[in-house]
């Protein structure tokens, strides 16, 4: 090795008059940073991924954790990230993997979008007095209601309603599948997402049988690997989204190593014990829109046509046309996943550079299939970094009928977002499948830390929506005249549609 | 604020402007003497087949010559004259009113399911899009509205209201707060058949103005009443719903109480919400909806602005005051403030 060691980003100090030698950041720690050397805990801080377990559980605050200061010679150009990467792939010459969203230093849209509020001429809404309707309804909805008038007067409803999920909340939980994420993680969000009234993704990872009971809240998913997917997992899903593509990595497709594809995963994937699960990057049966829209259709006849069926496909430059093609081969729902979304494992070149944000994509999309007239027959969901009930409603604002958040309902049960979920060590107890470390989540706590999350925003939305004298989400979805941009360029504001502060 | 007044006779009988433009005028500290405006139905019965297009001009050479070329290649213009009006006071003519009666060839216009209201349609928008200094904004057949910045009374008396007759009236009185006070900006907003008057402020604007557009609506008024008039006329004429059931979806009920219906209720209010949940209205409002053979009154759906019904014989009145409402008439038989979001709706039985 030629290039040696690099230097270690953090540095962890215990502070030995408060530690108390209890060692529980030993048994915390799933990356073997601690060490009992006598009456003194040691730490090897190169081996440290700041997951913060060790400061959470230390009960005398006797551990610090600092990102370490470059201490390469500084440039503007080559900076630390620029040189670990080639030092790491002069030694392996392999790909470089990273895990948790885009970690590059672009400028963040949504905030610079401000949210509008009522004075004076028009009154604010309180929601603590009246009412506040957030529900909406996701999947096909008729272009226009035919009515008969019956003999007494009243009129009787003559349009046939395709199926639509019932959401009493816009938010939902995206797709990570059992595999990437512990049973414990799945199921703490199947039992949030069953109490608030929304759903969640299955990922590409079939459904566990313990995950049954909350299956009417659970969206089955069909990707390019068909793992798990068989007509009982069809049919058990309230919805079915066929994945096309994610945010964090658009263009290619998944891999869990044989490592993680342990027995219940293996059974749940339906893929041999400990081999790796990959999905391709295309579907093996879809090279056009024709053919997606035959696989709409076949899962439909499959299920009798109950069920909404969604397509995701990340955010990319022609995301508008592809969603409008989308739109037009049945399908009931399109997700378009920005390139801020989360993930397990990725090329970090992937991560990091391929993609566009979810902002201007859902404007864009939305834009789109209003010019063609069906924005109204099919539902829009946004995702990809939607970090609090702001961007929430701004999405919404922006056109999106609904969002999936990923990232935020992990560090809701406790993900530090250290990146290193592609190791399968989270000390966190979610992105593995190592017993002991997933029997550190209690899903009946952890349950109750996600559907805090759901209620808390679903709270702020209504507040903000109020504020802007609107009572119903219908009225929220697409109205950008309630949003501003601050500091945008004329280019951006003409791509979301919206006026600058002050217009 | 903004003050409202409407009136239908339910048997068609006309009535003359002169009790209506007294009533309006007594909601004058509703307006801020920069709009207001007046419809009337019934008031060109010798052209009755023909669509009245009230147009403001800026001047009368390059938007008129334009104008009427456009509408000469597209149909015939029965008619044509300035709209008379009597300058006096603060009332200084900003822009030329005229009028032509005139009738679309629909032969030109293909693949229409609607051709005639499709045709007109295109027209105004391509004029008011496109054409500099010239304003369509009133376009219905034996329909007239009649509109200008001022008080009640100066509009009134500027157009010679009191002259003109009909057997419905809608007028208003403005106080602009979202866009100044212009002539165009003034209510009755009126597209072919439909008239709109408005008290409020429509919050979900945005969202209602994005869905028209994906119907090929343009919003060029930079006022929400134009909205309503136009949603009036997808839900109305093209969705054919009737009005009872056009107003529960603008504003509709709240799904606690959606919830509580009979089934059958249910799944009808369900579906409505879910198909015309982009169209329906937020934000405070009070606002009546007119065509030809009916007047439908409506508030918002937690009623944040004003508005009474009354009876008398076969007239209904709605506004936005009991005291207006009795200046026209004194003795009513029947007066009540509507629930909010509940139609209120008068039906000609000619
Ligand atoms: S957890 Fe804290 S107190 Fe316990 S051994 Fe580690 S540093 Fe010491
Ligand atoms: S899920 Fe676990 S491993 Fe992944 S970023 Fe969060 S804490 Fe780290």
């Amino acid at each position: 090795m030629t290039t040696g060691a690099t230097p270690p980003k953090y540095k962890i100090k215990i502070d030995d008059d408060e530690c108390m030698l209890c060692e529980r950041c030993i048994d915390n720690c799933s990356y073997g940073v601690f060490r009992r050397e006598g009456q003194k805990i040691v730490a090897d801080s190169r081996k440290c991924t700041a997951c913060h377990r060790c400061i959470a559980m230390c009960p005398r605050d006797a551990i610090t954790l600092i990102e370490k200061p470059n201490d390469y010679r500084s440039h503007p150009l080559w900076t630390r990230d620029a040189r670990e990467a080639i030092y790491k792939q002069a030694n392996s010459g392999q790909i470089i993997l990273s895990g948790m969203g885009n970690a590059r230093d672009y400028p963040i849209i949504f905030d610079r979008i401000v949210l509008d509020a009522c004075q004076v001429t028009n009154p604010s809404i309180d929601p603590l007095r009246e009412p506040m309707e957030l529900r909406t309804y996701i999947g096909k909805k008729p272009r226009q209601i035919t009515l008969e008038k019956t003999k007494s007067g009243d009129c009787d409803l003559k349009t046939k309603l395709s199926p639509n999920l019932k959401l009493e909340t816009p938010v939902m939980i995206g797709h990570m599948s059992y595999g990437a994420i512990s049973l414990n993680a799945q199921l703490s969000m199947a039992k949030a997402v069953s109490e608030m009234g929304t759903f969640m993704g299955t990922g590409e990872g079939g459904l566990h049988k313990k995950l049954y009971p909350y299956q009417d809240h659970m969206i089955v998913q069909v990707a390019s690997g068909r793992f798990g997917v068989d007509i009982n997992y069809l049919e058990r899903g309230a919805a079915i989204e066929i994945k096309i593509g994610q945010g964090a990595k658009p263009g290619i497709g998944g891999h869990l190593p044989g490592e993680k594809v342990e027995e219940e995963v293996s059974k749940t994937r339906m893929v041999p014990l400990h081999s790796d699960a990959i999905s391709p990057a295309p579907h093996h049966d879809i090279y056009s829109i024709e053919d997606l829209a035959q696989l709409v259709r076949s899962l439909k006849e499959a299920t009798e046509w109950k069920k909404p069926v969604f397509v995701k496909i990340a955010a990319v430059h022609n995301v508008a046309a592809i969603a409008a093609g989308i739109a037009r081969s049945s399908a009931d729902v399109v997700v378009v996943d920005g390139f801020r979304g989360g993930t397990g494992a990725a090329p970090r070149v992937f991560r990091d550079h391929v993609g566009i944000p979810i902002e201007a994509a859902i404007a864009a999309v939305d834009d789109k299939l209003r010019q063609q007239g069906i924005r109204n027959e099919v539902s829009l969901v946004a995702s990809g970094g939607i970090r609090d009930s702001a961007d929430l409603t701004k999405a919404i604002a922006l056109g999106a009928d609904a969002v999936y958040i990923g990232t935020a309902a992990l560090i809701a049960m406790g993900c530090r977002v250290c990146g290193s979920c592609y190791r399968g060590l989270c000390p966190w107890g979610i992105a593995t499948q190592k017993p002991e470390l997933v029997s550190r989540i209690n899903p009946d706590e952890a349950s109750k830390n996600v559907a805090n999350l759901i209620k808390g925003w679903t709270l702020e939305l209504a507040e903000l929506m109020g504020a802007a004298g609107i009572n119903s989400l219908e009225s929220l979805r697409g109205n950008r005249d309630r949003l501003r941009g601050y500091m945008l360029d004329e280019e951006m504001l003409k791509v979301l549609d919206i006026k600058p502060i002050g217009a | 604020m903004c003050g409202i007044i409407s009136v239908i006779d339910r048997l068609g009988n006309s009535m003359d402007g002169e009790a209506i433009k007294k009533a309006l005028s007594l909601m004058d500290e509703r307006g801020s003497g920069e709009g207001a405006g007046y419809a009337v139905y019934g008031a060109y019965p010798d052209y009755a087949d023909y669509y009245a297009l009230h147009v403001f001009y800026d001047n009368l050479l390059e938007p008129k010559a334009a104008v009427e070329e456009l509408l000469e290649k597209w149909g015939k213009i029965e008619h044509s004259e300035e709209i008379p009006t009597y300058s006096s006071g603060r009332m200084v003519k900003k822009h030329i009113p005229w009028r032509y009666f005139f009738k679309p060839d629909t032969s030109l216009f293909a693949n229409r399911e609607s051709k005639e209201e499709d045709a007109i349609i295109s027209l105004i928008i391509k004029i008011n899009t496109e054409i500099n200094g010239a304003l369509v904004y009133s376009s219905g057949k034996n329909i007239g509205v009649f509109k200008a910045s001022g008080w009640p009374e100066e509009v009134a008396d500027f157009y010679r209201i009191q002259d003109y007759e009909g057997y419905l009236w809608l007028a208003h009185n403005r106080y602009p707060t979202n866009t100044s006070g212009w002539w165009g900006g003034a209510h009755p907003f009126n597209l072919l058949d439909w008239s709109v008057i408005h008290n409020g402020e429509i919050t979900s604007y945005g969202t209602n103005r994005r869905y028209l557009e994906s119907f090929g609506y343009k919003c060029t008024m930079l006022t929400d009443t134009e909205v309503v008039a136009y949603l009036a006329d997808l839900l109305g004429r093209r969705h054919e719903l009737p009005p009872e059931m056009m107003v529960k979806a603008l504003a509709p009920p709240f799904w606690d109480e959606i919830d509580e219906m009979p089934e059958k209720d249910r799944n009808l209010y369900t579906a409505m919400r879910m198909a015309y949940g982009p169209a329906m209205m937020n934000g405070p409002f009070a606002i009546v909806v007119a065509r030809p053979d009916y007047i439908a009154g409506f508030t918002d759906r937690i009623k944040l602005r004003p508005m009474v019904a009354a009876e008398a014989g076969d007239r209904l009145y709605i506004s936005s005051e009991e005291a207006a409402i009795r200046v026209m008439e004194p003795n009513l038989e029947n007066i009540w403030m509507p629930d909010a979001g509940e139609p209120v709706i008068g039906r000609l039985r000619r």
